[in-house]
């Protein structure tokens, strides 16, 4: 109970620090335009009454909100020093970094809410299976959360934004890229390049299959990068 | 209250503190006193669990600062040496998420009282980036304060005060003492003969003394001094030393200054001014010198032989010293 008011407390923090920051706004309006952009140009050349492409193309512009989403959450404490205020309150590395990971992934709630206005377009115009745009939104969930962790992940490595932001760029496109190995390693290690690869496990979502190993795939790319960065924020007591 | 054994923190081949141990009680005000370098920050940062001793044991409020971190940090209140803020939060914002981090119980009237003490209630909607740094020293201050805890441990807290604000956070820390154990760092001297009763004097990691302000002082204190600049002044200081009945020794400063050495506990001023006016020498100034807590912290962390080429220095800086505390 009182770990969650913990975590909670840390959250609020950070949501507020969103809201008083420009990033927030400016990373706000970058995803919005686009999402926009691209919800427009798709249903106007397909006119189907149908998500699937828009949340494809959601795992690319993925990539570039995530990163300065996070960089700032555990990079700038430890710029700043405020870090040695918060691990020396009464709070576990663990809580911190989930609180932090717990806000970033509600704001990014929030960017998906605002586009929950396209499928009540296009239900108005056309009429859309809800199943695939239901398990889109729970791909965009799940992939944004895998992509923040990551983030978190960077940021606690780093005093600099800028390089946790890169860092966690990098990792992110790795991961996307790294199915395409297969043909250069054999099967084999191949196979596992093509398990680790993101871009597999993402896409079904979007054509409305919730197949329980991608939600696994991604919960556990949550989980170990949150465990990391809680070790990593740990290991900082060390030096 | 905290009980430090054998204590030592290695970072890589460099020992920041060496083997050290002391006892420090409950309701007691400690000073910390060490040149830079020499190890205030890290031992403060090893009580507050915020980094764990290479070796030997720290007990707070009687849980073991490594095994039993968050009981401690539960018991403790820090201010760190460079009060590190959220620019981006409100004063307000900021000492409320403070204040829900330490569990604090009916957190706006808290908030408020300690804001009062602090001086900071008329800056409470500021931006904590806007402030100046004595604000933001305060708005450190009263952060450590709002949970109540037994033990508080101030990293510097008067450094980029006015003095004004100096003497109200000395006044506040004195009246902490009562149920609170303070341990504060800093290197101002008069600031620990002012708030402390007991003085760490620390030099490369090590415990160098141990003992109240006024004891050591008395301790190292040698002979009585008396300061004295003259309009004309003799050419030879010693005829200031034949002058004065029980002067043992008398040293030019130039300029028509001297420092006269009289035999501890005796004060000569009456006789010394009675001869200046005799002889016609022109009396400008007459006073005491008293041995700073800076003589003796300069001759307990640098080595007997520096300490004796400095003296002149010394003597200057201590002097400025004084004038700073006359001010204010």
């Amino acid at each position: 109970m009182k770990s969650l008011r913990n975590i909670w407390t840390i959250t609020e923090k950070e949501l507020y620090a969103y809201f008083v920051s420009p990033i927030a706004y400016v990373v706000g309006a970058l995803f919005m335009v686009i999402m926009g952009v691209l919800f427009t140009q798709i249903v106007s050349n397909t006119r189907q009454a149908s998500l699937d492409i828009l949340y494809q193309n959601l795992f690319v512009i993925m990539l570039f909100i995530a990163p300065p989403l996070t960089m700032r959450l555990l990079a700038e404490e430890q710029r700043s020093g405020s870090i040695e205020l918060l691990l020396t309150a009464p709070i576990r590395d663990g809580e911190v970094v989930l609180g932090k990971f717990l806000a970033a992934l509600i704001f990014y709630m929030l960017l998906l809410a605002v586009t929950l206005f396209f499928p009540l377009i296009i239900g108005r115009l056309g009429n859309p299976d809800p199943g695939p745009i239901a398990s889109s939104y729970l791909g965009a969930l799940l992939l944004g959360g895998a992509y923040l962790a990551v983030g978190i992940l960077t940021s606690s490595l780093s005093q600099n934004q800028i390089v946790a932001a890169v860092l966690s760029l990098t990792i992110l496109l790795i991961l996307w890229i790294i199915g395409g190995m297969q043909s250069v390693f054999g099967n084999t290690l191949g196979g596992l390049f093509q398990y680790i690869a993101s871009v597999n496990h993402y896409v079904d979502f979007t054509r409305g299959i919730i197949d329980t190993r991608n939600v696994v795939y991604f919960l556990s790319i949550i989980a170990i990068a949150l465990f990391l960065a809680t070790r990593v924020l740990e290991s900082r007591r060390y030096r | 209250m905290i009980e430090v054994e054998h204590l030592t923190k290695d970072y890589g081949s460099f020992q920041a503190v060496r083997d050290l141990s002391f006892k420090i009680n409950k309701g007691e005000i400690v000073g910390f006193l060490g040149p830079n370098g020499a190890g205030k920050t890290t031992t403060m940062r090893i009580l507050t669990g915020y980094m764990p001793p290479t070796s030997g044991t720290a007990r707070v409020a009687g849980y073991d600062v490594f095994l039993e971190s968050l009981k401690v940090r539960e018991h403790i209140g820090y201010l760190p040496e460079t009060v590190p803020l959220y620019t981006d939060m409100t004063v307000g914002a900021y000492l409320d998420f403070m204040a829900k981090l330490h569990h604090v119980p009916n957190r706006r009237e808290r908030i408020y009282d300690v804001m009062e003490r602090t001086n900071i209630e008329e800056r409470v909607d500021f931006l904590i980036g806007k402030l100046s740094k004595g604000y933001r020293q305060r708005v450190g201050l009263a952060q450590a304060l709002l949970h109540d805890p037994e033990v508080l441990i101030l990293d510097e807290p008067t450094i980029g005060l006015d003095p004004r604000q100096i003497i109200d956070v000395r006044e506040l820390i004195k009246s902490l003492a009562q149920d609170h154990t303070v341990v504060l760092s800093t290197h101002i001297l008069t600031e620990v003969s002012q708030t402390c009763q007991r003085v760490l004097i620390i030099n490369q990691g090590k415990l160098v003394a141990e003992d109240t302000p006024e004891r050591l002082t008395a301790r190292l204190k040698g002979n009585e001094r008396v300061f004295l600049h003259l309009a004309n002044p003799p050419q030879n200081p010693e005829d200031l030393t034949a002058a004065v009945p029980g002067a043992l020794a008398t040293e030019s400063r130039g300029d028509g200054r001297f420092e006269i050495e009289c035999a501890l506990g005796d004060d000569r001023r009456p006789e010394i001014a009675e001869a200046v006016v005799r002889k016609g020498w022109g009396l400008l100034e007459l006073r005491p010198i008293s041995m700073s807590l800076e003589e003796i912290f300069l001759q307990l962390t640098t080595d007997q032989s520096e300490a004796y080429e400095e003296d002149g220095e010394m003597a200057e800086t201590a002097e400025e010293e004084d004038a700073v505390i006359r001010n204010i």
